[in-house]
């Protein structure tokens, strides 16, 4: 192997050349793995430009940017995608990206070169990328598909310039589930005030049962409860309010709500803050819990038919103001980018997906969700959808739920420790969380 | 031939210096500086890209999230960049409530890392020293966990720890008893289950670490102290612990550092909430994701930063002196 004199100039000349390859190709590589995160977030990147390069009104591709990459979402939205080719003509390019990476590089992802269209929700969290020009104004579309929404729908479509800015696909309702044969074994009602879901609970404690299930491992859940005391304690108006930071989290409005939660805290699972919502499921459907605060998809979990079929759900009690008129019902839908704004094919696209035919498209595939057009089909609707589905209808406001009406960072940083520290030992800091609140809506 | 150095000396002196190597020092040195463009090519190729990398992956951004912790940013556009002074510091120390419990628990983990972990590998690594049976298995079953992401450790011990299905609490018979320990969710109990997961592997690392040491420390040494009439544990903690020096520098830094950097296992058990909050994983919360708050994760990160370099700089003066 050793070459002798003449030799080692080639030698040292293949080693150090194939040494430098080597740096330079983990220097390549490096630079690839680091920038890979950036081009999967927006994966616009490679694409044939479609509508915005040229801007004009003849573009007949659309592309998607969508998080749902969950395999029944993913299919579902395929559903859609192949109905408007269906009818349309138009193209649609897909890019589906895990819906964790996709909601946290949101930021990069629409300043960089996002698709056409993606996939969103509404709230403070639409409202936000309306505010900063990050998304498209859709009035245009909204003029053709408005007759088809209800004014809940509309309002939570609506940015703060009171454009509108999202196309509603679904939606699915947060309340109590609970076993109809337990409940009738045991004479259960359905209560309608806070008074007597208390006595229910303090009932169903001597009962043996644990009252209302609740799991908090991940944190959000509890902003379930939150909301809805809250809404039902100070009105949808402050909720809203106060996920803006319009309201001061230090006042006696925001305490109110702890001690109401207080007094149903003693009937709250002991163990939420190791268990997470599926788990929390399987306890309400062992029986081992009376009722479980938490959205329909909860529904998921109970791959028994008998069970499953054994479900019912009733809206949270009235309490102070304002009855059982506010729902939390959390809107999943689509929304234009900014780069998009003239482009028909996605405008299409968009009024497309505020059909009947185009959420049916959607809901033929994934049924745990409720379309939110007025002329879609709910002829396949089980009783438990029916029921959503009128309690949505009925609402007078829509919120959608604490992480998504307020600044990710509250809802993430703040309100997640703050709730699970509550949930464990009943007291709370409303001029922290103030203090907090301030120093975070501060820095948008 | 193939050892000869690789750059510094001019190919065309070298095939005449191999032969005779004795001869040429004085020579040599002076030849060495005379670099021709190629030499200076390859030098620079060589110490350019590593740079560049070092300068692009390590430097830059720590520069830029230094200066980002005095600034509140949205993450949007760039002008969006506003000066915001030592806010951040003071929002991360007087009003942000997981921090204060993140710094304490770092301590804990380290003080656990440090007086128990670390010992159980010195103590494990003196054991499989021993000329014992099937010392080759032992090795590579508490070495096993080492290769093991913090992350899959995690989802282990969670079996072991589950309130109802664990193996804890069915072995301690309080499975689906309202006694039953939640190992992971009770925040008085589920930082010390952590770090008893930690430890598991941690001590692993360090057995290996100890068993190279162990077999470096010179025999006759040992010999030397029984022949001195010392007792095992005098030979150990006298003569074999002193003589590992080098190793215990590393181990003690690699202590400290694993402390530090500790973020995965308390990640995949709740996102280092509700009693298992640590500064890395606030500094993840805070940069990463969606609850995005580019200030004061910088914050947080600085403040790490300057944590570790104390026993980062710590090390580098013992390497540097030992070389010197």
């Amino acid at each position: 192997m050793a070459p002798k004199e003449s030799a080692p100039s080639a030698l040292e000349a293949v080693q150090g050349f194939s040494r430098r390859t080597v740096l330079k190709g983990i220097g390549v590589g490096a630079a690839g793995i680091a920038v890979a995160p950036v081009l999967a977030a927006c994966t616009g990147g490679s694409k044939p430009s479609s509508g915005g390069g040229g801007g004009g009104s003849s573009s007949k591709s659309v592309t998607v940017g969508s998080g749902s990459s969950d395999d029944v979402p993913k299919r579902a939205y395929q559903a859609v995608f192949d109905a408007f080719k269906a009818q349309s003509g138009d193209t649609v390019k897909v890019n589906t990206v895990p819906h964790n990476d996709f909601q946290n590089n949101i930021n990069s992802y629409l300043q960089g070169s996002p698709d056409d269209v993606f996939t969103w929700f509404a709230g403070y969290r639409m409202r936000y990328y309306a505010s900063k020009s990050l998304v498209a104004p859709i009035d245009d579309v909204w003029q053709s598909i408005g007759s088809n929404f209800s004014d809940a729908l509309a309002k939570a479509s609506t940015g703060d310039d009171g454009k509108k800015y999202f196309v509603p696909n679904y939606n699915y309702p947060w309340g109590y589930f609970y076993r109809k044969s337990l409940w009738a074994a045991k004479g259960y009602q359905v209560p309608k005030t806070f008074d007597e879901f208390k006595a229910l609970c303090a009932q169903m404690k001597k009962d043996g049962l644990i009252p209302i299930g609740f799991a908090d491992k991940d944190g959000w859940p509890a902003m379930g409860t939150f909301d809805y005391i809250n809404m039902r304690t100070n009105g949808y108006q402050f909720h809203v309010d106060l996920c803006a930071h319009k309201e001061s989290w230090d006042q006696q409005k925001v305490k109110d709500v702890f001690d109401n939660w207080n007094s149903i805290r003693q009937y709250q699972d002991p163990s939420a803050l190791g268990a997470t919502w599926q788990e929390a499921a399987q306890n309400l459907s062992k029986k081992k819990t009376g009722m479980y605060l938490l959205g329909s998809f909860v529904t998921q979990q109970f791959t028994d038919k008998a069970v499953l079929a054994d479900i019912d759900f009733f809206p949270f009690p009235a309490m102070a103001v304002e009855g059982q008129d506010s729902v939390e019902a959390p809107i999943d839908g689509l929304m234009l980018t900014k780069k998009a704004a003239n482009n028909q094919a996605a405008k299409d696209l968009l009024k497309f997906m505020g059909t009947g035919k185009g959420q049916d498209a959607y809901a033929s595939v994934d049924t745990s969700n409720l379309q939110t057009a007025k002329d879609a089909d709910t002829s396949k609707f089980n009783a438990l959808n029916k029921k959503s589905a009128e309690i949505i209808a009925n609402a007078k406001n829509i919120s959608q739920f604490f992480d998504r009406d307020a600044l990710p960072a509250m809802a993430n940083n703040v309100m997640i420790p703050a709730l699970q520290n509550f949930v464990k030992t009943g007291s709370i800091d409303t001029k922290n969380l103030e203090a907090q609140a301030k120093s975070l809506y501060a820095a948008q | 031939m193939t050892d000869l150095p690789l750059v510094g000396v001019p190919r065309d002196t070298r095939s005449k210096q191999a032969p005779t190597p004795s001869t040429g020092k004085p020579q040599r040195r002076r030849r060495v500086r005379r670099l021709n463009g190629r030499d200076k090519l390859v030098l620079g190729v060589m110490v350019g890209i590593p740079t560049l990398i070092q300068a692009v992956f390590v430097w830059i951004p720590m520069v830029l999230s230094i200066a980002l912790s005095f600034t509140k940013w949205n993450g949007l556009a760039l002008s969006d960049i506003k000066a915001n002074g030592l806010q951040n510091y003071k929002f991360v120390t007087q009003n942000y409530p997981p921090f204060w419990p993140a710094v304490q628990h770092n301590i804990i983990w380290l003080a656990f890392l440090a007086l128990i972990a670390t010992p159980i590998g010195l103590l494990l690594a003196v054991l499989l020293d021993q000329k014992i049976k099937g010392s080759r298995i032992y090795q590579s079953i508490f070495f096993t966990p080492v290769m093991l992401s913090l992350v899959l450790v995690g989802i282990i011990w969670q079996l072991m720890y589950e309130k109802d299905n664990g193996l804890i609490n069915n072995l301690l018979r309080t499975a689906n008893t309202s006694h039953a320990v939640d190992w992971y969710g009770n925040s008085k109990v589920n930082l010390w289950a952590a770090l008893v997961a930690a430890t598991w592997r941690h001590a692993g690392y360090i057995m290996v670490l100890y068993l190279a040491g162990l077999k470096g420390v010179d025999p006759s040494l040992k010999e030397a102290a029984a022949i001195d009439g010392a007792t095992a544990p005098q030979t150990f903690f006298r003569v074999v612990f002193p003589a590992m020096r080098p190793i215990n520098i590393v181990v003690v830094v690699i202590t400290i550092i694993e402390a530090l950097r500790a973020f995965d296992i308390v990640y995949i058990i709740n996102r280092g909430t509700n009693g298992l909050e640590l500064i890395s994983a606030l500094v993840i919360q805070n940069l990463v994701g969606e609850g995005q708050v580019i200030g004061v994760g910088s914050a947080l990160a600085v403040m790490l930063l300057v944590i570790s370099l104390v026993p980062i700089t710590f090390y580098l003066a013992r390497t540097f002196k030992k070389v010197d």
